[in-house]
């Protein structure tokens, strides 16, 4: 006997609206209330990072200037800014956020599978949050071990943070991580088996590929985080000596012995590096969608594109150990990811050459969200080329731990994915909110973040080439550096703060757009994913009203020569209009 | 065959590589079947990565430790009428354990078949089963803590690594297991009450549960032969 779909099953269930505001705002099971919530959080922690970001940045610009500002404080800046902006923004605005806004539209579901477990996701990872800022107020203060959180520093002496801070950073990640597995869970089950009648996976829009591939990631990655988190707490607080070696601290022989260091680089860049796709196969996806529709044109190479997306995400649990080149490893280890990190360049470059053959002879609108998309194009082809120098082992040995590093991680896992956050926000705000945002306020929103971020990460190539090192408070006078790396430094800090400044007129823009915006038209792009086919805009709960929609074609029917609009929905059967390329199922048309 | 008659026609279910294929690139649903089952089994493929994660943990602080490692024939042996048997314990607790996926299975079984009594009884012979592996469990770390001054920060048989994985690991898993054991009793005492009768006489679930507990035991059986076997 086989199972019969839920979604021909439609019409028995009873789709009851939540009345009251605490089940509609608060304790709300929709997935587009929840994807707010998630969103929102992140967001409002990300400006937490920001903020640390530009205090580090004031430091390094004006050498202890600010009293606020001491060593330790400095450490504990970095750590927590580099978890906060990988983590608890990027990480949760795209598989809590965006996953949950567009999967159910862009699948033609209701909503996810199982909304209880959805709404409990986002309230643990408000838990997680709370324990994160609470790491601040403890006494000693957050950790200040860096975002990699490597032992031994991380647990002895010196090191800030480390009787209270520490164990708070690791407990809130595992809460994190329970978040994220619940909300994944969700996702995934929700892509496979909850799409509406014709949907194939291979008619979903990259959006939702990207998205589910990241998320299959975050279920296999942060398992070895858990792991390393675990241990780490039971060395902390119980005494035992997994990662920690027999040491020597501050004239003290610690308690501890034979512990293996290594071992948790090797489990922490096992999470760590696959959480680099995490973050940017949402992006992937989700800029695919937007340059296509903003061009009017199909995505180039729509399957290779899907393709490519599975084999970056599989090849990413392979490479872990190029961030260990300086760790003592040995050598052939080193070759072998060098080898794979350089293969996984192949189905990127492969993403790049399509991202610009969609835009060839495109009819380019060159709206807000379309130019931070072709801005995503040229900063992640920055960032992805200082990546393959990177990737090589002897050139990344002088270049480890400088501020080349710096940059171009910036570069390709700062930068590139923040560029798609904007323009995703912008392209689904009328969307979500049924209102259109301010054009002029999102091109000088544009252009100061475009223009700021290559102001701030450019000049810092530069001086990791001249050899300044990366997590360091303070350069003091050194003779390879020149006079002038101090006023590149100056220079950074004052972008860093236009950059940092350039960030309020996105908030002004959402905040005067949703009292007083232009109602937005339903579907005003003229796209073509059933996101913008809902009978409401925004859509209502369930989505859909009475029927389910019902899918004829790929998501990318732009500018089908002989039809009188440039654009033709999903829904529109191939009786009406001829399908212009299909990749369903049937390989007879 | 034209666009429309392929999503509406209720395809027969295709044998091998080619169903496979044939799920896959199908509208509306990848997997034929429950919702709660492909999500476990999603579940579970990040249980493992867990698990292997410890597992791999222990085996290089096994690796790195100066000290010798102790011998588990003789750390784990009962003693019996004057005798140390090694393994003795262990070999019961697996024993338990492994009946107990039986059970499970069983219970499954009368599931389909709608056989509420039965299914309870057999779920509930499961969850026993269960839990008095978790008390065998708590005899064995009372033993080692007890009389043989086994601690997760050191111990006088040899490397401290040794309680240290030992306990994190038999303990996330005796996690499971009582997890396992609430989950199972909720369920069955829901088969009981009726409960999955007035929603459309549906025992999935009791499958669902079963995945997991099949789960535990397996996991049971590496933690079995890379810890006590090794
Ligand atoms: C205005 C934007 C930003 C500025 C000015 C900024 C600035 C900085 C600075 C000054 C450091 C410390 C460098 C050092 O002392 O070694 C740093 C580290 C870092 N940043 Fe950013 N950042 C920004 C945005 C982001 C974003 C969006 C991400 C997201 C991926 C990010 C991820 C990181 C990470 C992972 C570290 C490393 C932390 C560590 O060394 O432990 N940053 N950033
Ligand atoms: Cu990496």
């Amino acid at each position: 006997m086989s199972y019969v779909a839920l979604v021909d099953r439609d019409h028995e269930q009873d789709h009851h609206d939540p009345d009251t505001f605490l089940t509609k705002y608060v304790w709300s099971q929709d997935h587009k209330v929840i994807a707010i919530q998630y969103g929102g959080l992140a967001i409002l922690v990300g400006v937490v990072a920001l903020v640390l970001s530009v205090l580090m940045r004031l430091q390094l610009g004006f050498p202890n200037e600010f009293a606020l500002i001491n060593p330790e404080s400095y450490y504990q800046f970095v750590t927590m800014h580099g978890m906060i902006m990988v983590v608890y923004l990027l990480t949760a605005l795209f598989l809590g956020g965006f996953g949950n806004y567009l999967i159910p539209l862009m699948c033609g579901s209701r909503d996810m599978v199982f909304p209880f477990l959805n709404m409990l996701s986002v309230w643990v990872y408000f838990l997680s949050v709370i324990i994160l800022i609470a790491s601040f107020f403890v006494p000693g203060g957050a950790t200040g071990a860096g975002w990699t959180l490597y032992p031994p520093q991380s647990l002895s002496g010196g090191t800030p943070g480390t009787d209270m801070g520490i164990i708070l950073m690791l407990v809130s990640l595992g809460v994190f991580i329970v978040a994220a597995t619940m909300g994944g869970l969700n996702y995934v089950t929700t892509v496979l088996q909850y799409r509406c009648k014709g949907m194939t996976l291979m008619r979903l829009p990259l959006s939702v590929w990207g998205i589910f591939t990241a998320t299959i990631l975050a279920l296999l990655a942060f398992p070895a985080l858990l792991v390393s988190a675990i241990m780490m707490i039971l060395d902390h607080s119980v005494g035992t000596s997994f990662f920690m070696p027999a040491m020597i601290s501050e004239g003290q022989q610690l308690s501890y012995n034979d512990g293996s260091p290594i071992l948790f680089q090797h489990l922490f860049w096992f999470f760590g590096h696959p959480e680099v796709y995490i973050v940017a196969l949402p992006a992937f996806g989700l800029v695919s969608d937007v340059l296509a529709t903003h061009a009017r044109k199909n995505i180039f190479g729509y399957r290779m594109m899907v393709w490519a997306i599975l084999a970056i995400g599989g090849l990413s649990f392979i490479v872990w150990a190029h961030h260990m080149y300086v760790s003592g490893m040995n050598p052939y280890f080193g070759f072998f990811f060098a080898t794979t990190t350089l293969i996984i360049a192949v189905p990127t470059a492969l993403k790049v050459y399509n991202w610009v053959l969609t835009l060839w002879q495109g009819n380019i609108h060159l709206r807000v969200p379309m130019l931070f998309a072709i801005g995503f194009i040229f900063t992640f082809i920055h960032g992805g080329l200082t990546g393959l120098f990177l990737g090589n082992v002897t050139i990344d040995l002088p270049l480890s731990d400088t501020y080349f590093v710096v940059a171009h991680f910036h570069m390709v896992m700062g930068v590139s994915p923040v560029l798609v956050v904007f323009a995703s926000i912008y392209h689904w705000f009328p969307l979500m909110s049924g209102k259109m945002f301010n054009e002029t306020l999102g091109k000088w929103h544009f252009w100061l973040t475009f223009l700021g971020a290559y102001a701030v990460y450019l000049p810092m190539h530069y001086l990791g080439f001249q050899g300044v090192p990366r997590r360091y408070f303070s350069l003091g006078t050194t003779d390879f550096l020149p006079e002038s790396a101090h006023t590149l430094n100056a220079s950074i800090t004052i972008s860093a703060i236009i950059l940092a400044l350039a960030q309020l007129l996105f908030f002004i823009n959402i905040f005067i757009s949703l009292r007083n915006g232009k109602k937005a038209k339903p579907n005003c792009w003229g796209a073509t994913s059933l996101e913008w086919l809902t009978p409401d805009t925004p859509p209502k709960h369930g989505n859909w009203g009475h029927d389910l929609p019902e899918v004829h074609r790929w998501a990318y029917d732009y500018s089908v020569p002989g039809q009188s609009q440039d654009f033709t929905p999903q829904t529109v059967p191939a009786s009406e209009v001829p399908v212009g390329r299909d990749h369903g199922v049937d390989h007879d048309t | 065959m034209s666009e429309t008659s392929i999503v509406e026609t209720q395809e027969p279910l295709q044998e091998g590589m080619a169903g496979v294929v044939s799920d896959f690139s199908s509208d509306k649903q990848s997997f034929h079947v429950h919702w709660g089952k492909a999500m476990m089994w999603i579940f579970l493929l990040s249980d493992t990565f867990i698990f292997s994660s410890f597992l791999i943990g222990y085996m290089t602080v096994r690796m790195s430790a100066q000290d010798p490692w102790p011998l588990t024939s003789e750390v784990f042996a009962l003693s019996m009428g004057g005798e140390p048997i090694p393994l003795l314990l262990i070999a019961i607790m697996t024993f338990i354990l492994i009946t107990s996926s039986g059970t499970m299975a069983m219970a499954v079984n009368m599931g389909y078949r709608k056989e509420k009594k039965k299914t309870f009884y057999l779920m509930l012979a499961t969850a026993i089963l269960g839990a008095s592996f978790v008390g065998m469990q708590v005899f064995e770390w009372s033993k080692l803590i007890l009389d043989e001054g086994v601690r997760p920060w050191a111990n006088p048989m040899g490397a401290s690594q040794f309680g240290a994985a030992f306990f994190m690991i038999t303990g996330f898993h005796g996690m499971h297991v009582t997890g396992g054991v609430i989950y199972l009793l909720v369920v069955a005492f829901r088969v009981k009450n009726g409960f999955y009768e007035r929603r459309g006489n549906d025992y999935s679930i009791v499958e669902i549960a079963g995945l997991y507990w099949h789960f535990v035991d397996l996991v049971w059986v590496f933690i079995f032969a890379f810890f006590y076997l090794w």
